[in-house]
């Protein structure tokens, strides 16, 4: 447990600094667009440079980011012209809601189809599940996402079609190796019902490595945000992200990144925790 | 599955083809507007209509597989490389270093890959010239795709160092440099080979989502980015079912592409 917290922890600093020295670095830091107003005087002008002058060294200028960020001010949004702690705040529930939901369907139809497969060697759901993945791997998820649109069908779902192929290949695959193990067909040949082989000699052994997926699918749902929120007009946080990357407003974007980072962090160390603690269980 | 292969290769090459001979087989340029006929439907002059400019599609649909075709590849390549140059290097030499660069790998693998490209993307200059933009898109991709290609080729590194026939040609007094060249490079082809295949499509995949978002090539240079974005002034799937023919192609392509690694990139 304490490895991970140290392993995020250590993450968002290396991270934070990234992003800083993107930030320090990026042509136009420091420079106000209101000084092209031809209005301005010389002298509001030489005002506003030094308003806005950069720290001239960039681990004081992280410094300056990490106080401000533990005091809870991530900075202002340069596009939005609003505080950037807000507009996670209003925006933040939304995505998590899109990308609980998508993960959450996306895993039950992947195992809802896996499983059969491998447990009854259901041929015809094996070829239509497969082919159904297939292209769903092949279509950009902008596009799946205008598709939805055009259909007039929930927005949300899109996200689940997303993880959905990786969760039944991955699944399909093991649950298979798994279910073909010499012991498996021992109690098989026994007499063990198809769900008494599964509850108690293949979820045993998949059951960590399933988990270990876990995580990894919340990092596609989370990349997958982007394109859907901005093809469904949703207001979360990858809409913001695609709103910050058009208006170059890197204080935003860095700060997007990073917090999404840490979410997808927190859950792959979650889903490997919980993964060991299975293993460990079974063992 | 062979033959599901050997046809997955054979659409690929006639797509190639197809792509290499554009100039000859496109009715017009890429972008030459027939302004008298926008949103023309398909006909015998304009195979796939026009768009809302009045470009002709298939014109446009033929030079921007090219460019999808021509630079993913490329990208997959510099991918490859840096994977080739970061994994080696830290499965080679092993110990403190294979530990740091592994960690390091990590670090970058734990980034969302949509978010951070999105941010690397947003600080190089958006308003740029056609062809700079199609540079910086796929220098990106390629630049920032390595990480997971790196852990392969780390794994597969440190277990070749370790094999019996490495140990016995260190035994015979095999320089490092000797080692490398003749024992262990020549091993790291085939994992080289495959990560390569396996980033072509999802570098596809992904130059089309930034091209949708409006982050990737700019007009009027045509990208499959650039062509699926024509999608979002569709009022509804089974009008005008000709302007689908994009996607259609972008789907086999991928597919193909797909079909191709398939044995490769199973990991069970």
């Amino acid at each position: 447990m304490a490895k991970h917290v140290a392993i995020i922890l250590v993450t968002v600093l290396l991270g934070g600094l990234l992003g800083a020295t993107l930030i320090r670095f990026a042509p136009g830091y420091g420079v106000d667009e209101q000084e092209l107003d031809a209005r301005l005087s010389a002298g509001s002008i030489e005002a506003l440079r030094r308003a806005s002058a950069p720290d001239e060294n960039l681990f004081l200028f992280y410094g300056h980011y990490l106080k401000r960020m533990v005091h809870g001010d991530l900075g202002t949004s340069r596009t939005l012209q609003r505080p950037i702690a807000q507009l996670l705040r209003e925006r933040l529930p939304d995505t998590m809601k899109s990308v609980g939901l998508g993960a959450l369907l996306g895993w039950a139809l992947g195992l809802a189809l896996a499983i059969p497969v491998a447990m009854s060697r259901a041929w015809l759901v094996d070829a239509l599940a497969s082919v159904m993945a297939g292209i769903l791997l092949c279509i950009p998820v902008a596009v799946l996402a205008l598709l939805f649109v055009l259909t007039r069908a929930p927005a949300r779902l899109v996200i689940a079609l997303i993880v959905f192929p990786k969760v039944f290949r991955y699944a399909r695959n093991l649950l298979v190796r798994s279910a073909a193990l010499p012991h498996v067909l021992t109690a098989r040949a026994k007499g063990l019902s198809h769900a008494g082989v599964f509850v108690w000699h293949v979820l045993p052994l998949a059951g960590a490595q399933l988990l270990a997926l876990a995580g990894v699918s919340v990092s596609l749902a989370f990349g997958a945000s982007i394109p859907v929120e901005v093809v469904c007009d949703l207001p979360g946080i990858g809409q913001l992200a695609w709103k910050a990357a058009l208006g170059r407003d890197l204080y935003l974007l860095i700060n997007l990144t990073m917090m999404v980072a840490v979410v997808t962090l927190a859950a792959n160390s979650a889903s490997d925790l919980l993964g060991g603690a299975f293993g460990r269980s079974e063992a | 599955m062979k033959w599901v292969r050997r046809a997955a290769i054979i659409f690929l090459l006639a797509v190639a083809l197809a792509c290499v001979f554009a100039e000859r087989l496109a009715p017009a340029d890429y972008a030459h507007q027939f302004r008298d006929i926008p949103d023309a439907p398909a006909s015998a002059a304009h195979w796939l209509g026009t768009d809302d400019l009045g470009r002709d599609r298939f014109s446009r649909v033929l030079h921007g597989t090219r460019i999808s075709l021509l630079l993913a590849p490329a990208a997959a390549l510099i991918a490859s490389f840096l994977a080739a140059v970061v994994g080696g290097t830290a499965g080679f030499v092993g110990g403190a270093l294979e530990r740091a660069v592994m960690s390091g790998t990590d670090l970058f693998l734990s980034l969302p890959w949509f978010f951070l490209l999105i941010t690397v993307r947003a600080l190089m200059p958006l308003n740029v010239s056609p062809i700079t933009s199609v540079i910086i898109t796929f220098a990106l991709l390629g630049c920032l795709g390595w990480a997971a290609a790196a852990r392969v080729v780390c794994a597969d590194a440190r277990s070749l160092k370790n094999s019996d026939f490495a140990l016995q040609a260190r035994a015979s007094g095999s320089s490092g440099y000797r080692l490398l060249r003749h024992h262990l490079l020549p091993n790291l082809r085939p994992v080289l080979y495959a990560q390569f295949w396996i980033s072509i499509p999802v570098f596809i995949l992904t130059e089309a989502n930034l091209g949708i978002l409006g982050l990737g090539v700019s007009e009027p240079l045509p990208s499959w980015g650039s062509l699926l974005r024509e999608l979002e002034g569709y009022s509804s799937v089974t009008s005008n079912a000709w302007q689908f023919a994009p996607l259609l192609l972008f789907i086999s392509v991928v597919s193909c592409f797909h079909l191709v690694v398939l044995d490769r990139e199973l990991p069970a």
